[in-house]
């Protein structure tokens, strides 16, 4: 069980997290949506532990995720950074068994045991093929599916990912999200593409601004009145007739005096000056 | 038939052409401990047996296992030539292991102890206890070696500071922030020894601006050898940290790393390592950079396997330098620094031209 407490990250002046209060049930996959500069990442940092908070707190099953430091946070929870540098021509196995450290002393060898928990981790993925290959020389979407093994290698209870599906074909998009989704992990998600979070996630919460504001099953949260709100754009939810999810559709920005199909909503975002001024 | 034979000929070749697996790695580096050391031994030998008078192999190896009677050929091998290979085996053993750890710390293949300004700093430590120590006897044994770590250390603290901005470590920032420290401090260093009243520092210490193992004798090897091993040894038991390293220091936080603290262990151990070898042997430059190289060709960068292949290889490496310093323009004794620089220079350049693949912090 995952919850935050009135978490809050101020830097330069700024407040980027405002006070976020979060809860993801064991097995639950949540959700993180908003804006860009929203403060997802920052949130998410706050939690896998890359940023200390400076108000509230993270706990995963009653402990503070700050104060049990790196090596124990780093048995419960794994994370896929945004960006693995691929230098020094590592193996995609090398890779992937980095994700036993939190659990060896620093000078124990490998064992027959760390070597299994390796190769089913890679396997669980589709990448038993790829072990002895460089891991500079994946593609993408192949990358992807390596860190997210060397996450599983981890044994964790939770899985934080910041935008797993960034710049992958839509092909490895599902694919990614799907594997996340079968792990069996409490999984804490942020992502942009709407209609992905809509259909993978169990509930969503929406930030704007470093706040929350609204969370709840995709189907309650996705409304036109707070895209039209939080995001600044006409849209239409609709449950899509094979996978059941609310599927948005996006409609073009009127131009003014040029109004054939808006007329169902596009009184929200006149009516109010948006926060952001936008 | 040309079919079946075409096939059986691309095979093995494709199975050559791509990365060393992971698991023939595994199999194949105590078999390379085994020919290194073997390399080593002979490396060793050579290093006995040439020089201004020939000793056959044979005879070395007499000498060396008690059997043969006082000589004049006996006091040149035991007493002359050997503390000197030893010296060189003991600090190319620690200046590749040291490079090889500077590279992961500093994710960037162009990393040295000397191109860092790491061994400068040393110099200048040393240099500045032998002008301003009391000069003699216990003080300047213990004085120089400590006065070189804090050399060291200063140096690569401030190289890594200086590199570091907003988070990021640029390959350029890198090289040019190590220039520049060792240009001042080699500034320092000359500074120290033109004001210096007396004569005999000018001879000492140019062993620390040249880097050569012309003043080895047994009672100095001591420090360097226990710096060695213990240096060395600690390393290896953090190689699992180190790998982390390669993933970057957002990626080694959340695989458990406590990176804060453990880049200042590793400064501390790769300052003493530095310091107690550079008081004794001078900077010799490019073992670090060249030696880790080579290895990772062979073994990878996984730094259990390749912490001990860069101590053996580092060792022989230095052993056959000085050799080749030593004879090569007989009797002159060129510092083994100008000829690892010779080499090791145009290396780096190589290096620097592959271009972006040497550029670790940016892909």
């Amino acid at each position: 069980m995952l919850r935050t407490e009135e978490l809050s990250y101020r830097t330069a002046g700024r407040t980027l997290v405002d006070a976020v209060s979060l809860q993801a049930a064991p097995g639950e996959t949540v959700g993180l949506v908003g804006p860009n500069g929203s403060g997802k990442t920052t949130l998410l940092r706050c939690i896998y532990g890359t940023l200390t908070p400076t108000g509230g707190r993270a706990l995963l099953d009653g402990d503070d995720l700050h104060a049990i430091g790196a090596k124990r946070r780093a048995r419960r929870l794994a994370t896929v950074p945004q960006e693995t540098p691929a230098g020094f021509e590592l193996t995609v196995r090398e890779i992937v068994a980095m994700g036993r450290a939190p659990h060896k002393s620093f000078w124990a060898a490998d064992t027959a045991e760390d070597d299994r928990i390796v190769d089913a981790a890679l396997s669980r993925v589709g990448a038993g093929e790829l072990a002895t290959r460089r891991f500079a020389g994946l593609s993408g979407g192949e990358r992807q599916r390596v860190l997210v093994a060397r996450a599983l290698v981890q044994e964790p209870a939770l899985l934080v990912l910041d935008e797993p599906t960034n710049h992958l074909d839509i092909r490895y998009q599902l694919e990614i999200l799907g594997l996340v989704r079968s792990l069996g992990t409490t999984n804490l998600l942020a992502l942009h593409d709407l209609n992905l979070a809509a259909y993978y996630c169990d509930r969503l919460y929406v930030l704007e601004q470093g706040r929350a504001v609204a969370s709840g099953p995709p189907a309650e949260v996705l409304t036109p009145e707070l895209l039209a709100e939080v995001y600044g754009v006409h849209a239409e939810v609709a449950e899509h007739p094979a996978t059941g999810a609310p599927t948005i559709t996006y409609l073009p920005q009127r131009v003014s005096g040029d109004v054939p199909y808006l007329g169902k909503y596009d009184a929200v975002p006149t009516g109010e000056p948006h926060p952001s001024g936008m | 038939m040309s079919n079946s034979l075409k096939e059986t000929g691309t095979s093995p070749a494709v199975a050559v052409r791509g990365p060393v697996a992971e698991a023939a790695r595994r199999v194949r580096t105590p078999l390379i401990l085994v020919v290194l050391a073997a390399a080593l031994a002979v490396a060793v030998v050579a290093g006995l047996a040439l020089g201004s008078v020939r000793v056959p192999p044979g005879q070395v190896v007499d000498i060396l296992t008690g059997r043969a009677e006082a000589s004049p050929l006996r006091t040149i091998v035991l007493d002359v030539r050997l503390p000197r290979v030893l010296l060189g085996a003991v600090v190319g053993a620690g200046l590749a292991v040291v490079g090889a750890v500077l590279q992961a710390l500093v994710r960037n293949q162009l990393a040295d102890p000397f191109l860092l300004g790491v061994s400068s700093g040393a110099s200048t430590g040393a240099v500045a206890a032998i002008v301003f120590g009391l000069g003699t006897g216990l003080a300047t044994t213990v004085l120089v070696p400590v006065a070189s770590f804090a050399g060291a250390l200063g140096s690569l603290v401030l190289v890594y500071t200086l590199a570091r901005k907003g988070g990021v470590l640029t390959t350029s920032r890198l090289i040019l922030a190590g220039v520049a420290v060792a240009y001042i401090l080699s500034a320092l260093t000359s500074l120290m020894l033109v004001t210096s009243a007396r004569a005999e520092h000018l001879r000492d210490v140019l062993y620390w601006t040249l880097g050569g193992l012309g003043a080895a004798r047994w009672d100095i090897l001591l420090v360097p050898a226990a710096a060695l091993a213990v240096g060395v040894a600690l390393l290896i038991t953090l190689a699992r940290p180190l790998d982390l390293l390669l993933v970057g220091e957002e990626g080694a936080t959340v695989l458990g790393l406590d990176t804060a603290r453990f880049r200042a262990a590793v400064f501390v151990l790769t300052s003493l390592l530095t310091g107690l070898l550079v008081a004794y042997s001078g900077a010799i430059g490019f073992v670090g950079l060249m030696v880790p190289h080579a290895a990772r060709m062979f073994v990878g960068a996984v730094h259990r396997r390749l912490l001990p292949v860069c101590a053996l290889m580092g060792a022989v490496f230095l052993v056959l330098a000085d050799l080749a310093a030593r004879t090569v323009a007989a009797p002159q004794d060129i510092p083994v620094g100008v000829l690892t620089a010779l080499t090791g220079g145009p290396f780096f350049l190589w290096l620097l031209h592959r271009g972006p693949a040497s550029e670790g912090n940016r892909d």
